[in-house]
C-alpha cells in the first residue's frame, strides 16, 4: 500500500469505524502526513448526493419560542373568541407547560396583520422593513415540534433528538461538506440579546455529540475574546507570538523525523490555523471597512453583540466560507406581556434581518445562501395570566429563504385557533431533511456509526418538501 | 458517503484479511464475517423487531429462517436469500433500493454462498455467551519474553500471520507511559533517571508496584470512571444549577486506591443504599443513581421528567454495565439484538424506588463526615448536651429560691422577627404553685417550676444563650460539610411500557423488575411475591453467569493501557458492534477478573506484559501491514486526556497542588463564558490559591458549559456515558496551551524554576527545562532553537520593559521581586514553547 492508499484507508477505515473507538487514528490524521495543507476537512460527502442549491445556512433563533400567533400566523377566528375557553376538544390530554392546572382561555393576536410584496405574505404590522424582501420568503405555517420545554426544545431544533450527546445540525454539515474558509471554523454560533426574559443556552446545542471536536460550532462572542483563548498573553507582541508557534513547529517536525506520526503533521497545521485565527478572526469583528450606508442599513455601529451586529457579521462570515452560521436572538419566552414583548423584539430585528436579505442580494450571495427563521417551539392560542402564553411545539412558523427556496409563497397551516398544524404538517425532521437536501446531501445518506447504530440528523424520520423550493 | 462505505468494507475487509486471515481459507466464521452482513443490510426488517418485520421472514434465528425458506444449506444456488441478494430485478433485489442501503457486495455475497455451502451454520453472539476460559496458547520461539498469558495471545497470533512485534521502548519511554497511564502525570527527570539507571531484573516491576500504590492512581482511574457513569456538578437541564455530588469523586477515587473488587463497586453503586447495615461508604456509592441529568425548568411537567429520568438511567445501566444499546429499546425492540421493549422498561423498574423531585432543586443533600469530621461533630453536639445540663441545673436552683417568682408577671418573652416582647403567659397550674409558700412546694411542683423558668425566666437568659451559640456552632459546621445525594429508596413508581416512547400513553402493560431475557435469568426470589431490587439487578450484572460486565469491562481496562480495546468499540458489544480482534484473549483476561474481580490484578497483568511494553513506533510497513493495530504488534501513541494535558503543565511547573478529593474547584475561566445561563444568571467565581492549582479533575463540570480548556482536548459533557473520548487535534488547542492565563502562568513558573534550579547558565537551563517536560535532554539542533528564542525575546523584552511586566503579571504566583524582567519573560515564552510541545503532551 502506498501513502496515497493509506491515507485513502485511514478515511475509509474512520468511515466504517465512525468517529469514537478509532482511537490513536485521530481525524485530524486523515488526511496528514508532511504535507499540511491538506490537512483541511473536506468532508465525507465529496460529490454531492443531489444538485446543491446552496452552499451555506444562516440560522437565526428567535430562542425563548416567538410566538407565531403574533408573528406570521394570523388567526381571525382566535380573535373572535378571545376571552372565552379554549375548546376542550382541542386541548384535552395534549401535553402543556406552566398552564397545567390552569383555566384556558382564547387568547386572540395581539396585533393587527398585514398582506405584504406582490405574493401578499400575511405578517404583523409592525413589520416595516422587511416587507421589503416579503417576495423573498417563504413561510411555513405548519412547523411541528416534540419538546415543550427549552432546553430539550433546542436541543431537538438542533440535533433531531431531544436526547443529549447527538450532533447539531452546524456539526452534520461540516462534516458532510467540510468549509470553505481555510482560516475560520466552519461552523460559528452568534448570540444577542437586550435583556428580559432571558432563557439560557447550553453549548451543547452547538456541540458536535458523537463526532470529533473539530466540527463542534466555536462561540464568537461580542464581548471580551471573541473566540475563547484567542488573545495573545499580555505582553507579548503578534511577532513573539509567531516566534514561539514557529519554534513548536520546528521541534514538533524534529521530534517527527524521529517517530514518523502523522499526528504530528497534523498539530503543526492546527497552530499554523490558530495563527490564523489570531489575525482572521479580529478583523472579521472589525468593522471600519464597512462603508457608513451597510452599517446604517443593519443599524449598527460596530461589534457590540447586537442582533444588527450579528447580522451583519453573519454576513462577513458567509462571505468567507464558513458553512454554517447560526444567530441566537434571546428573549423571546414571553409568558406575560406578549403585545410589547412582541413589538420590542421585531424592532429589534426588522431592520437587521431585512438589511441582511438585501446585503446578501447585492452581493450575489442570496441565491446560495439558506437562511432560516424560527424558535424552539410556538406559543399558546390560550392566554398565560391575561397578557402572555405559554410554549407550544403542535404548529408554528418558520421562515426560509435563499438558496434553493421559492420565494413569496406560504405553506402550511394551523387550525383557526393556530393550535394544531393540520394542512402540510412540517416536522422538524423535514426542515432539517429539507435543509440538507438544498445543500446536496441525501439526509438518509448522511449517517455516521456510533453504538452500534448509523444515525442521522434526521434520525428514522423527515422528507423533503419539494413544494417549497424554487 | 453510502457509497464510500461499501468501498470502506471491501478495503476493510480485503486488508483485515491481509492481516489478521490465515492464508488458506477455512470454514466461514459466522460471527466474524456473516453476522455483519445479515446485520447491516436484512435485519431492519427481517430481524427481532416483530413491528418493522417484512414477509414474516426472521433472519437472526435460524430455525426462523429455515422455516420461511430463506436459505437450503449445502445448497447456495437454491438459497432464495442468494437468489434475491443477485437478482438485478429492481423490484425483487435487496435489501430494497428505498432503503438506500449499499448493494452488497460481490465478496460478501461470496462468503454468504460459501457460508450456506457449508451448512449455514449459526454461532451466537460473542458477548452473548457464556464465558468459558479459553486455554491459553503455547508459543514456541517467542519474539519477545512472555511474561504474562497476554503474551502467549498476542505472540501466537502474531506468529500465524507472520508478523514480528515491535521492540521495546527505551527505558525514558516507558517510566513517562507507565506515569501517565497510572497515574496521569509525568515523571520528574529524578525518577526518570532512577529508572534508567535501575540495574536490577525488576525495576521495571517495581515501578510498576509503587505507581499502582499512588494515591493518584486512583485518580487517574476515577477520569475513566467518572465519564462513564456521568459524574458532574450540575444538574445538566436548562437552569442547569449546581448538585452536590463531589464526595461521590471521592468515593471513586478511593474505592481504586484501596482496590475495592469491581463486584462490591458495582453493587455500591447500584445499590449501596439497600445493603443490610449499610456504612456511609456504601451509601455514598449509591450517589451513582443520582447522578443523571434533572431539571428544575418551570412548566416542565413531572410525567413526562419521571419518563425521561427512567429512560436515562436505562441508558447508563446498559452502557456501563451491559457495554450495550438496550437505550435502542426504549421506543421498539431492538433492531439488531435481542433486547425487547420489555427488557427496556422491565429494567428501568428496577430503579422505580429512588426517591427524588421529578422537577425542581435537588436540594441540598446528606452530609458526608470523614472521622475527623466526625469527632469534630461528636464535640459540638456534646457542648450543646453540656450547654442544655447547664441550664436544668441552674433552672433547678432557680426555682428553689424563694422569692424567684416574685415578678413573673412583668416577664416578658424575648421579641420574635421585629415583634415587640409578648408578656409571658404564666399558665394555671404554674400560677397555682407560685402562690403557695416556697416551703409548701412539693418536689414535683418545684420541677414544673423549674421547667417554666428553664424557659422563661429572664435571669436564666445566658444559659439559654449558651445553647443556641453551640448549636449554632454545630449547624455552622455542618454546612461546611460535603454534601451527597444519595440513593433513597421508596415506593417504586409504577413503570409501564411506553408505546414508541410516549410518555402520554398509558395503554402499556406494567413492568415489573426483570433482566433481559436471552441473558442469565435473575434468581427467583424465595417469595416470588416479593419484587426484585437494584441489590438483585447489581448482583445479577456480576455473577458469574453474566458473559458481559466482565467483558466490557476487561476491554475498556484494555483501552486505557493499549489505546484500544481488544473490541473496538466500548459503547457497542452487541451484534452491531465490531468483533473482537482476540476474542480468547479478551474471554481469559474477562474469566480472570471474573474470579475476584480485582481491578489491580487485571492492571498489573496488563502493563507488565511484554506486549505493554513495546515501542509505539511505526514504519511504513508495519502501518501497512496493519494500519490500526489490531494485532497490538506495537504499542498506541495518543495525546494525553484533557485533564492530564493541564497535570501535566502544572506538575512540570512545580504548580500542582497534589492533594487528594475534596469539592470542586474553579480555576481560571475566562469571562462571560457563562453569559447564556440563566436562573438565576451567573459568573464563575474564581478560585484562589492553592485550590486553582489542583488537578484538572477537580474543576467544576458544568454540564451544559463544561470548562472551555477541557472541552478543547475532547472532555466530554457527561451529559451520558462517555465510554470512549475522541482524541481530535484541533486549533482551540494551541488557543489553549498558548494563550489560556493558567497555561501561561505555569510557563512563566516553570521559567522561574529553571532560572533558580536549572543550573548556570542558558545551555544547562534549556537542556534542564526540556528534560522536565519530555523526560529527555534536547539534541543539539532542539538547544540551538530554543537558544535563539531565548536571545531574541531577551532582547525585545530589555527593550520594552513594559510588555515583560505585563507578562509576569498573569496568574496568580507573583514573579521573585529580585528577578530581572526581561529575562522571566524570555523564559515564559521558552517554556511556552516547551509546554506546548506535541512531545510534552503525548504518551507515546
Amino acid at each position: 500500500m502506498n501513502l496515497d492508499a493509506i491515507k485513502l484507508h485511514k478515511r475509509r477505515t474512520f468511515l466504517t469505524q465512525a468517529c469514537r473507538g478509532v482511537g490513536a487514528v485521530a481525524l485530524g490524521s486523515l488526511f496528514g502526513n508532511a504535507n499540511a495543507a491538506e490537512d483541511k476537512w473536506r468532508g465525507v460527502v465529496t460529490k454531492p448526493h443531489v444538485p446543491p442549491k446552496a452552499k451555506r445556512v444562516i440560522f437565526i433563533v428567535m430562542a425563548g419560542g416567538a410566538s407565531h400567533l403574533e408573528m406570521f400566523d394570523n388567526k381571525p377566528e382566535l380573535l373572535k373568541q378571545h376571552g372565552k375557553p379554549f375548546p376542550e376538544s382541542i386541548s384535552k390530554g395534549q401535553p402543556i407547560a406552566q398552564l397545567q392546572g390552569a383555566k384556558l382561555t382564547c387568547f386572540g393576536p395581539q396585533w393587527g396583520f398585514k398582506k405584504q410584496g406582490k405574493s401578499g405574505q400575511e405578517m404583523n404590522e409592525l413589520f416595516t422593513h422587511l416587507p421589503e424582501v416579503a417576495d423573498d420568503l417563504c413561510i411555513v405555517r405548519s412547523l411541528h415540534t416534540e419538546a415543550i420545554n427549552h432546553d430539550p426544545a433546542h436541543t431537538f431544533m438542533n440535533t433531531g433528538s431531544s436526547v443529549s450527546g447527538r450532533p447539531s445540525m452546524g456539526s452534520w454539515l461540516t462534516y458532510g461538506l467540510g468549509a470553505e474558509t481555510d482560516d475560520l471554523p466552519g461552523f460559528v454560533v452568534l448570540t444577542s440579546s437586550r435583556g428580559g426574559q432571558m432563557q439560557p443556552i447550553a453549548s451543547r446545542q452547538w456541540a458536535s455529540g458523537f463526532l470529533p471536536g473539530r466540527f463542534q460550532g466555536v462561540h464568537l462572542r461580542g464581548q471580551g475574546d471573541p473566540v475563547l483563548y484567542l488573545a495573545n498573553p499580555k505582553g507579548v507582541g503578534q511577532d513573539q507570538q509567531k516566534d514561539v508557534i514557529d519554534a513548536v513547529s520546528q521541534l514538533n517536525q524534529i521530534h517527527n523525523g524521529v517517530i514518523d506520526d502523522p499526528e504530528v503533521a497534523t498539530r503543526i497545521s492546527q497552530y499554523e490555523m490558530a495563527f490564523k485565527m489570531q489575525t482572521s478572526v479580529p478583523a472579521l469583528m472589525d468593522f471600519k471597512n464597512e462603508p457608513a450606508k451597510i452599517l446604517d442599513m443593519y443599524g449598527t455601529k460596530g461589534t457590540d453583540g447586537s442582533f444588527a451586529a450579528n447580522c451583519l457579521l453573519a454576513r462577513k462570515l458567509a462571505e468567507k466560507g464558513v458553512r454554517f452560521i447560526q444567530l441566537y436572538n434571546r428573549d423571546w419566552d414571553h409568558h406575560g406581556g406578549v403585545k410589547d414583548g412582541i413589538k420590542g423584539k421585531i424592532t429589534e430585528i426588522d431592520q437587521p434581518l431585512t438589511a441582511l436579505i438585501k446585503d446578501l442580494k447585492r452581493l450575489g450571495m442570496f441565491d446560495d445562501t439558506l437562511i432560516v427563521l424560527t424558535g424552539e417551539f410556538g406559543r399558546t392560542p390560550m392566554s398565560q395570566g391575561g397578557s402572555g402564553r405559554d410554549h407550544h411545539m403542535k404548529g408554528f412558523s418558520v421562515v426560509l429563504a435563499g438558496g434553493g427556496i421559492k420565494g413569496g409563497t406560504s405553506y402550511g397551516a394551523t387550525d383557526e385557533f393556530g393550535y394544531n398544524a393540520v394542512e402540510n404538517v412540517f416536522p422538524v425532521h423535514n426542515l432539517h431533511a429539507t435543509m440538507l437536501h438544498l445543500l446536496g446531501i441525501d439526509h438518509e445518506r448522511l449517517t455516521v456509526r456510533f453504538q452500534g447504530r448509523d444515525y442521522r440528523l434526521t434520525d428514522v424520520h423527515g422528507h423533503v418538501v419539494k413544494e417549497i423550493l424554487a | 458517503m453510502r457509497i464510500s462505505l461499501a468501498i470502506a468494507c471491501a478495503v476493510l475487509s480485503v486488508s483485515f484479511a491481509n492481516a489478521a486471515e490465515p492464508a488458506t481459507p477455512s470454514k466461514v466464521d459466522f460471527n466474524r464475517e456473516v453476522r455483519a452482513i445479515l446485520a447491516n443490510n436484512c435485519l431492519q426488517c427481517h430481524g427481532p423487531d416483530e413491528k418493522t418485520r417484512k414477509a414474516k421472514l426472521r433472519l437472526d434465528i435460524r430455525e426462523d429462517a429455515l422455516k420461511a425458506g430463506a436459505f437450503v444449506p449445502g445448497k447456495p444456488d437454491e438459497s432464495e436469500l442468494i437468489k434475491r441478494v443477485c437478482t438485478t430485478d429492481t423490484e425483487l433485489r435487496m435489501p430494497p433500493e428505498k432503503l438506500k442501503k449499499p448493494a452488497i457486495t460481490p465478496a460478501e455475497i461470496a462468503i454468504l454462498k460459501r457460508w450456506i455451502a457449508e451448512g449455514a451454520n449459526y454461532s451466537d453472539h460473542w458477548s452473548f455467551t457464556p464465558l468459558k476460559r479459553p486455554a491459553v496458547p503455547k508459543v514456541d520461539n517467542p519474539a519477545f519474553s512472555v511474561r504474562n498469558a497476554i503474551d502467549n495471545f498476542i505472540l501466537y497470533r502474531l506468529q500465524q500471520e507472520g508478523v514480528k512485534p515491535a521492540a521495546e521502548a527505551d527505558r525514558v519511554t516507558l517510566i513517562r507511559r507507565l506515569y501517565f497511564d497510572l497515574t496521569g502525570l509525568p515523571p520528574s527527570p529524578e525518577e526518570v533517571r532512577a529508572f534508567v539507571e535501575d540495574k536490577a531484573p525488576d525495576a521495571y516491576e517495581k515501578l510498576v508496584e509503587k505507581l499502582l500504590a499512588s494515591p493518584h492512581h486512583g485518580e487517574r482511574l476515577a477520569v475513566w470512571w467518572l465519564d462513564l457513569v456521568r459524574y458532574a456538578d450540575s444538574a445538566g437541564y436548562h437552569s442547569d444549577n449546581p448538585i452536590n455530588v463531589s464526595p461521590f469523586r471521592d468515593y471513586v477515587i478511593k474505592s481504586f486506591n484501596t482496590n475495592k473488587p469491581f463486584d462490591q463497586f458495582s453493587i455500591e453503586q447500584l445499590a449501596g443504599d439497600l445493603l443490610p447495615n449499610a456504612t456511609l461508604e456504601q451509601r455514598v456509592g449509591s450517589a451513582y443513581n443520582r447522578l443523571l441529568q434533572t431539571t428544575e425548568e418551570g412548566g416542565a411537567q413531572a410525567k413526562e421528567y419521571i419518563a425521561k429520568y427512567a429512560a436515562d438511567r436505562v441508558r447508563n445501566y446498559g452502557q456501563v454495565w451491559l457495554g450495550g444499546t438496550i437505550m435502542c429499546a426504549e421506543c421498539h425492540n431492538h433492531k439488531f439484538d435481542p433486547y425487547t421493549q420489555a427488557d427496556f422498561y422491565s429494567i428501568a423498574a428496577f430503579f422505580a424506588d429512588i426517591q427524588e423531585p421529578a422537577v425542581g432543586n435537588r436540594g441540598p443533600g446528606t452530609p458526608v463526615a470523614n472521622a475527623e469530621q466526625e469527632a469534630k461533630i461528636k464535640t459540638l453536639a456534646d457542648a450543646i448536651t453540656a450547654a442544655q445540663a447547664k441550664l436544668g441545673t441552674a433552672a433547678k436552683e432557680f426555682a428553689e429560691k424563694p422569692d424567684a417568682f416574685a415578678d413573673v408577671e412583668k416577664w416578658t418573652s424575648p421579641p420574635v422577627a421585629k415583634k415587640a416582647p409578648t408578656v409571658v403567659v404564666v399558665p394555671a397550674d404554674v400560677k397555682s404553685i407560685i402562690a403557695k409558700k416556697p416551703a409548701e412546694r412539693t418536689p414535683a411542683e418545684l420541677a414544673k417550676l423549674a421547667a417554666f423558668a428553664q424557659i422563661n425566666a429572664p435571669a436564666l437568659k445566658p444559659e439559654r444563650d449558651a445553647i443556641a451559640a453551640a448549636t449554632k456552632a454545630k449547624t455552622d459546621y455542618e454546612t461546611t460539610l460535603p454534601r451527597v445525594l444519595m440513593s433513597v429508596s421508596g415506593p417504586p413508581r409504577t413503570v409501564r411500557i411506553l408505546p414508541r416512547g410516549n410518555w402520554q400513553d398509558d395503554s402499556g402493560p406494567v413492568m415489573t423488575p426483570k433482566t433481559p431475557g436471552f441473558l442469565p435469568p435473575l434468581p427467583a426470589n424465595a417469595d416470588p411475591k416479593t419484587r426484585h431490587t437494584r441489590l438483585d439487578l447489581a448482583k445479577w450484572s456480576i455473577s458469574p453467569e453474566n458473559p458481559l460486565t466482565a467483558r466490557v469491562t476487561v476491554n475498556r481496562l484494555w483501552r486505557l493501557f493499549y489505546g484500544n480495546g481488544i473490541a473496538r468499540s466500548l459503547e457497542e458489544s452487541g451484534t452491531q458492534g465490531p468483533l473482537p480482534s482476540h476474542p480468547e484473549l479478551l474471554d481469559w483476561l474477562a474469566t480472570e477478573f471474573q474470579t475476584k474481580w480485582d481491578v489491580r490484578h487485571m492492571i498489573r497483568l496488563m502493563v507488565t506484559s511484554s506486549t505493554y511494553r513495546q515501542s509505539s513506533a511505526e514504519t511504513p510497513a508495519i502501518r501497512e501491514r496493519d494500519l490500526t493495530n489490531k494485532l497490538f504488534a506495537r504499542q498506541a501513541r495518543a495525546r494525553l486526556d484533557a485533564e492530564f494535558v493541564r497535570d501535566t503543565a502544572l506538575a512540570v511547573s512545580g504548580l500542582l497542588n497534589r492533594e487528594i478529593g475534596g469539592a470542586s474547584v474553579k480555576p481560571f475561566q475566562p469571562a462571560g463564558y457563562w453569559s447564556a445561563l440563566n436562573f438565576p444568571t451567573r459568573e464563575w467565581q474564581k478560585d484562589a490559591g492553592a485550590k486553582v492549582y489542583r488537578r484538572g479533575m477537580y474543576t467544576h463540570w458544568q454540564r451544559s458549559f463544561p470548562h472551555p480548556a477541557m472541552v478543547a482536548f475532547d472532555a466530554p459533557s457527561r451529559e451520558e456515558a462517555a465510554c470512549d473520548r475522541p482524541r481530535s487535534n484541533i486549533p482551540q488547542q494551541a488557543l489553549v496551551l498558548l494563550n489560556d492565563p493558567e497555561f501561561v502562568e505555569a510557563a512563566r513558573v516553570f521559567g522561574q524554576k529553571a532560572l533558580a534550579e536549572g543550573g548556570k547558565d542558558d545551555p544547562a537551563r534549556i537542556a534542564w527545562a526540556f528534560e522536565r517536560a519530555t523526560g529527555r535532554k534536547p539534541n543539539e539542533k532542539e538547544a540551538g532553537l530554543l537558544a535563539s528564542l531565548l536571545a531574541k525575546h531577551r532582547t525585545e523584552f530589555a527593550a520594552k520593559p513594559a510588555e515583560a511586566k505585563a507578562l509576569l503579571a498573569i496568574g496568580d504566583t507573583p514573579a521573585p521581586k529580585d528577578a530581572k524582567p526581561e529575562e522571566v519573560a524570555a523564559w515564559t515564552n521558552v517554556c511556552r514553547v516547551i509546554l506546548n510541545l506535541h512531545e510534552t503532551i503525548t504518551r507515546q
